[in-house]
């Protein structure tokens, strides 16, 4: 009973409502920094982190939060847990801290995580939270990650470049040149690149969704659960 | 009546509870991370400068010798100039200076000049800019080799004219597409080598050892 309906909090948060693709959250990072695949996946992961601890401290104290401060309440728990996030960064992942800059302060901006913290940790026990944080987060981070990688392999014919501000000097051999002497493609690596791979993106979940739904019932009521929940 | 006040006074209670627990938590952290990042910064600043002038050519503390100068004539940038100054057994080597392009194609360059005593370019590096991706980036060690078309030039080597890109008729390479961003590095340049020129005196003495905190 208990993992079946996790089971579903992870499928909802990762896929059905997919932040990136689905509810169109946090668009402004996710734009910003997907010109390679490592800056989407750091940045994924640092939001993924954020969700699942604002969730969870949410959740936490959903029990004494009134409901005419939990707006102001949500903003300094995510504020604070954006800011440690940012500060271990700083101290322990400088490089990467330096390339995604100002992105990480902005994650307190990000809608997801106040919406994530608004329609279910201030409803729900801790665990099925923290796990609806991830879940989120996952599907974040993996829309980041295609994001990114569709940008730098059609813009710079690479994939994981700048791997080593990750994971360590050993990470630049992760560099994988697919297509040798690239000429470089501006526009995947400008933002109108970005709007474009994500159109891209979206037209393909939705043709796969489409195609999943369509056959075994051409009832309407997919439509309708798929949205009822926002 | 009462009880909106009591409820007010509970929510903003309440809220200030939160605000404090997340001020104890941030501070916590910040004690703990204080020191590395600070060191963080220092080693990154030390690493760029060694990358111009390798830790066998001084043997002084180069992060601790250096000055901050202002100079609306030559630098164009509002920005103070940090110079760091090697120097082996207490002669002058080289300095370092961190200067600002202020023209580049999407506003400042930020650049780490090294001059030797002998008003000749060390090397130069880019520490920040935010120029066309595939366009204006090859000012970027890693993009290209082009900031080392640099080293060695000096006043005399190109003479005036000299130096400016190939579309001003002078001596450094634009890229393809790009000129803006190769134009303001090298103007830049020149404007530290006259600088310099100007300067020297001043640059190596000992004696305007700046003690304040300017931080770069």
């Amino acid at each position: 009973m208990i993992n079946s309906n996790l089971k579903q909090i992870i499928t909802d948060g990762a896929w059905r409502q997919n932040t990136g693709l689905v509810v169109l959250l946090g668009l402004c990072p996710l734009l910003a920094v997907t010109n390679t695949l490592i800056n989407g996946l750091s940045l994924g992961l640092a939001t993924m982190l954020t969700l699942m601890l604002s969730n969870l401290s949410v959740s936490i104290m959903r029990g004494f939060l009134k409901p005419e401060i939990r707006i102001p309440a949500f903003v300094l728990i995510i504020a604070s847990v954006v800011t440690v996030i940012e500060m271990l960064m700083h101290a322990f992942f400088y490089d990467l801290f330096r390339v995604l800059g100002i992105f990480i302060p902005l994650i307190v901006t990000n809608c997801a995580i106040i919406g994530r913290a608004e329609t279910f940790a201030s409803r729900n026990k801790p665990l099925p939270s923290l796990v609806d944080g991830f879940a989120t987060g996952l599907g974040f981070c993996i829309t980041l990650v295609l994001l990114g990688a569709l940008r730098e392999l059609t813009g710079r014919g690479t994939l994981f470049s700048g791997a080593e501000m990750l994971l360590g000097d050993w990470g630049q051999y992760l560099t994988l040149t697919i297509i040798p002497d690239h000429p470089g493609f501006l526009l995947a690596m400008l933002p109108p690149g970005a709007f474009l791979g994500l159109a891209l993106l979206i037209a393909a979940r939705n043709a796969w969704q489409a195609k999943r739904t369509v056959l075994p019932s051409p009832s309407t009521s997919t439509l309708v659960r798929d949205t009822n929940e926002v | 009546m009462s009880k909106t006040l009591h409820s007010v006074l509970r929510s903003g209670l309440l809220l200030g509870m939160i605000a404090l627990l997340g001020t104890a938590l941030l501070a916590g952290v910040n004690e703990l991370t204080y020191e590395r990042i600070v060191e963080q910064e220092k080693l990154r600043v030390l690493q760029q400068l060694n990358e111009i002038v390798p830790t066998a050519a001084y043997n002084n503390d180069l992060l601790e010798d250096k000055i901050v100068i202002e100079d609306n004539m030559y630098f164009r940038h509002p920005a103070p100039v940090t110079v760091y100054r090697a120097r082996m057994d207490g002669l002058p080597v080289a300095v370092m200076m961190i200067i600002t392009a202020p023209d580049g194609y999407n506003g400042d360059i930020r650049l780490l000049a090294g001059i030797d005593s002998e008003g000749a370019v060390i090397g130069v590096r880019v520490i920040s800019h935010k120029e066309t991706p595939g366009l204006g980036d090859p000012i970027e060690i890693e993009k290209s080799d082009w900031i080392l078309g640099f080293n060695k030039k000096s006043l005399r080597n190109p003479e005036s004219d000299g130096w400016g890109v190939k579309r001003d008729d002078g001596q450094f390479d634009q890229f393809t597409g790009a000129t803006i961003s190769p134009r303001a590095v090298v103007k830049v340049m020149h404007n530290t080598l006259l600088y310099f020129d100007a300067n020297k005196q001043m640059l190596f003495d000992t004696s305007t050892q700046s003690t304040d905190q300017h931080d770069q």
